[in-house]
């Protein structure tokens, strides 16, 4: 999988737990919570999302990893890898 | 003591035959049920009052998304009830620690639990998938939180569980909060999402009190001879309240005055009802009201249509209202089945035109009257004229034996 290919998981994740949010514009280094109105409730849910759709777990210590789409790309990149994907 | 006058402004709601009060209102007189085929969890294609409002109207998709069917529900009726009483666009600068939210349900948590439960089985019961969301969706104060959180209230807001009497509490505890000076303005009345959760239809299956009929929308019919149980629905129903000066103050058109009410409990049965007392609680219901049992111009009765209870409500009726021409009785039952926490307070907005119109709606589907339920006055399958509507009766009771009779009086000044 390549990291353009992880953001578009990311936003998939995104576009269902923010339905109300256009996501056409989003900025790939901006941190998500400074474009989108998404509270620590919706973060669980992306890591949710991730174990759900993906198998993929990220432990609490790594929630900042998932700021921003680049950062989420960097983190999450490896491990769709390693999964296979 | 000389307590506060408390008026009804305004009524939101959503039953399974119409999503305003006009609309349900207009079903309720021309015979236009709202049962139809549902799907259940684990048993099938059952059949269901299911409503029809859009979430959409007021909520944004992830207010749908996180909350709960309740939840809607409740924020549908309440903004509703606010455009009713020509609160809409006053509303966002009233004191909102000064409006108090009162919202009865039977249950809450079963739907959610369910969805959950069913939700980690494609995950071989692997708790880590079990959602963050489960407990604020099922905590009992639910249904008003939501709708605090909608509105921006930050005045009391919780639930009130009282089985099927809780619709009437909703309104009992309004008017007894307005009373105390505790807040200015109450959302009141009831909810029931109950349809989303098999455990209550299976529940009266095993009790053998679940509604059938080929025509679902003949299988609610409280005092027909072949009745065979309670049609389960979903709905809401919530009102405003205001004590008399406040409303007057503002101009508010005024729907109906609350007379009195009383609230006791069976203490005899887990589910079966007390006649006994059903029909004390009507009768200090009307005394509290300062009225005699002819003064009351309709009874809307519980009458939820299993063989047991339809009779029972008969016979407590019959006990309080003796020589009493003018009383007409009824039942809304028949039209949108049984909304649990709900009922109510719908029951009541079905009858609340009739201080306008006098028509006095039916109890339909009564092919043959069953002669133990033959109460005098008992207005079946067509309207009737009623010389005069001053004051409406509503009976709500409930499992665990909670018994609530609520009076509603036309506003005179």
């Amino acid at each position: 999988m390549t990291k353009d290919e992880c953001k578009q998981a990311v936003i998939e994740i995104i576009a269902d737990i923010a339905p109300d949010e256009d996501l056409g514009g989003l900025k790939h280094d901006v941190r998500l919570r400074d474009q989108l109105q998404l509270d620590s409730m919706d973060f669980l849910d992306i890591v949710m999302e991730l174990r759900k759709r993906h198998g993929i777990e990220v432990p609490e210590s790594d929630y900042p990893r998932l700021a921003s789409l680049d950062s989420c790309a960097d983190y999450l990149t490896p491990k769709f890898t390693a999964l296979g994907k | 003591m000389d307590l506060p006058r408390i008026v009804i402004t305004g009524v939101g709601l959503t039953a399974p035959n119409g999503n305003s009060p006009a609309e349900f209102r207009h079903n309720l007189l021309h015979g236009v049920a709202g049962v139809e085929p549902c799907e259940v969890r684990y048993m099938g294609r059952l059949i269901a009052g299911v409503c029809h409002f859009d979430p959409l109207k007021y909520q944004r998709k992830k207010e749908v998304r996180v909350g709960t069917r309740a939840g809607s529900i409740s924020i549908y009726c309440a903004r509703e009830a606010l455009a009713a009483a020509g609160l809409a666009e006053r509303f966002a600068t009233l004191p909102k620690d000064r409006t108090g939210i009162y919202i009865g349900i039977t249950e809450h948590g079963n739907v959610e639990t369910e969805n959950e439960i069913y939700a980690l089985s494609k995950f071989n019961h692997d708790t880590r998938y079990w959602s963050h969301y489960h407990n604020p969706r099922t905590v009992a104060n639910n249904p008003a939180g939501e709708t605090s959180l909608h509105l921006g209230v930050t005045g009391p807001a919780y639930t009130i569980g009282a089985a099927c009497a809780a619709g009437n509490l909703g309104l009992i505890h309004a008017a007894q909060m307005l009373r105390l000076g505790e807040v200015d303005l109450a959302l009141c009345g009831g909810v029931s999402e109950s349809i989303g959760t098999f455990g209550i239809f299976a529940a009266f299956k095993s009790q053998g009190a679940l509604a059938h009929h080929p025509d679902p929308k003949k299988a609610s019919r409280p005092f027909d001879k072949a009745r065979n149980g309670i049609v389960i629905s979903e709905g809401g129903c919530l009102y405003t309240l205001e004590r008399l000066d406040d409303a007057l103050a503002r101009g508010a058109k005024i729907l109906g005055e609350i007379a009195g009410y009383h609230v006791n409990s069976d203490a005899s049965d887990y589910v079966l009802p007390n006649p006994a007392r059903q029909s004390e609680c009507v009768a200090r219901a009307i005394a509290r009201a300062g009225l005699a049992p002819r003064d009351i111009h309709i009874v809307n009765t519980h009458a939820t249509a299993t063989p047991l209870g339809d009779i029972q409500e008969a016979q407590g009726l019959a006990r309080v209202f003796v020589d009493c021409p003018g009383t007409y009785i009824n039942n809304t039952k028949s039209f949108i089945g049984h909304a649990m926490g709900a009922a109510g307070a719908l029951e009541l907005a079905g009858n609340l035109p009739a201080f306008d119109d006098l028509i006095v709606h039916p109890t339909i589907n009564v092919d043959e009257l069953d002669p133990q339920c033959a109460l005098p006055n008992l207005v079946l399958n067509h309207p009737v004229k009623a010389p005069r509507v001053d004051a409406i009766l509503n009976n709500s009771f409930g499992m665990l034996g909670i018994n609530s009779t609520l009076i509603v009086k036309r506003f005179v000044a």
